[in-house]
């Protein structure tokens, strides 16, 4: 999720229907065009007039949906604590950040329509629950710690995912992941800034950004998706240039990374199995519950229905605005419209 | 087909029957010296809405000095299908490249 794309299992424990999953060499698709794979395989660029499989357009569009879904649906754990930031400097670095989230979604929605769909359509099968958006956005932000847990561990997982991204064989998708890891770094900076002024803080302070930490930490392992031996869309995703590593190689990245800066914070990370593998070169770490990752995925979070009802409601009371907006424009148009019809 | 410098289908510039703002392409030109190029596209209602929120989204960290919005449906474009055949003409025209000639040794500033 969050530009890593998996389903929930169906209660029979199959697969929720996507692209051609499995094990064995994928086949290519019927309608796959001369040539098409060629290009990917010399690492060029599909771009959006190009003749493609239809399976490769619907993958591409959900999974950039969901991905841009996910970021505008982001901006509210956070923004949940912008009119309580501690300080000027933390509120405007905290707007700053979920503003650059909204930017995050437009760039992608705008990536989904060169693929010919609609981003009303698109906000419609969101709102419905029709596309999903990243569970992790379905916990709860109780306390200012939470916001740099956030940034630290929610945004240093979005980057993990993301960067191989920027290689991504469609080209607006790859241009738009650049655009936005780009911006991403700040984001996890100022998170892990806020956490590192906690944890030197006070014992209180101290206490709340281990707290969060203590909550934060598996979700962010399980935005990966589940691992590679239960994932679904990975070889042809692979195959295509949509995906370039594993979802667990991917998070032994992200663990490998985290772990010395949680040192640096003097936090710890809840895993008791967390320790330095010399033999693999990499950290171990415990199991992950992807049972709950998939209620979450399936409705059951603790802010699912928030979450969702709020963005309706925002969309909903934003009608009249865009309407308005629309009217304007229209109006400007013909006044236009009429005066040079008097010169003329 | 409209909206072609980003591919769109989903059509742009007039505002009759949408549920969506007419879509704009954006070109930013990062800095004096340096022509525009084309960064993505957005929704907006007019060209004036278009520019502000083409600011807004693509110069958030002072990427640009100046700024183009140009209706998608205004953008013609060759077709991705004859690209072959379009561009065809000059391949074979290798004396177009100054490498083409055979230059004596010790010739200079040529
Ligand atoms: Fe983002
Ligand atoms: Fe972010």
């Amino acid at each position: 999720m969050y530009g890593n794309d998996f389903g929930v299992p169906a209660r029979d424990g199959r697969d929720t229907p996507g692209p051609t999953g499995g094990t064995g060499t994928t086949p290519a698709p019927p309608d796959e065009p001369p040539g098409f794979q060629e290009l990917i395989d010399t690492d060029a660029r599909i771009e959006p007039r190009d003749a493609m499989p239809e399976a490769y357009r619907n993958t591409l569009v959900r999974q950039i949906a969901q991905h841009a879904h996910s970021e505008i649906i982001g901006m509210q754990p956070e923004g949940n604590w912008i009119s309580r930031a501690p300080s000027l400097r933390r509120k405007a670095i905290l707007m700053a950040k979920v503003q650059d989230e909204a930017g995050h979604g437009l760039y992608l929605y705008a990536a989904a329509e060169t693929l010919g769909v609609d981003r009303a359509d698109l906000l419609d099968a969101l709102h419905a629950g029709r596309q999903k958006y990243s569970s992790i956005f379905n916990y709860p932000t109780l306390t200012w710690a939470d916001v740099g847990a956030i940034g630290w561990l929610v945004d240093g997982a979005a980057i993990a995912n993301q960067v191989p991204l920027c290689r991504c064989s469609y080209g607006p998708y790859a241009r738009a992941m650049i655009r936005v890891c780009k911006e991403e770094s700040f984001h996890q900076r100022q998170g892990f800034e806020a956490l590192h002024t906690l944890s030197h803080g006070t014992e209180a302070q101290k206490a709340m950004a281990q707290d969060a930490v203590n909550r934060w930490w598996w979700p962010s392992l399980m935005m990966f998706g589940p691992s590679d031996a239960d994932s679904t869309h990975s070889e042809q995703s692979m195959r295509w240039g949509i995906k370039r590593f594993s979802n667990d190689e991917l998070r032994q990245r992200f663990v490998d990374m985290t772990v010395p800066q949680a040192d640096a914070l003097g936090l710890t990370l809840p895993d008791p199995d967390l320790c330095w593998n010399d033999e693999r070169g990499h950290y171990d770490f415990g199991e992950i519950d992807f049972a709950e990752l998939f209620e979450v995925i399936r409705g059951n979070g603790p802010c699912n229905k928030q979450r969702l009802d709020h963005r309706v409601r925002a969309h909903e009371e934003g009608a009249w605005v865009r309407e308005a907006a629309v009217a304007y424009a229209r109006k400007k148009q013909e006044r236009a419209g009429s005066t040079t019809g008097a010169v003329a | 087909m409209s909206g072609v410098s980003t591919g769109s289908t989903g059509g742009g510039g007039s505002t009759g029957g949408r549920r969506d703002w007419p879509l704009w392409e954006v070109f930013v030109r990062s800095r004096r010296g340096l022509s525009h190029v084309h960064v993505g596209s957005l929704h907006a209602p007019d060209a004036e809405m278009a520019l502000r929120n083409g600011r807004d989204l693509y110069t958030r960290r002072q990427e640009g000095v100046s700024l183009w919005v140009v209706p998608a449906s205004a953008i013609t474009a060759s077709s991705p299908d004859e690209k072959d055949s379009f561009f065809d003409p000059a391949a074979d025209k290798i004396y177009r490249h100054p490498t083409f000639y055979e230059v004596p040794e010790g010739v200079e500033h040529l």
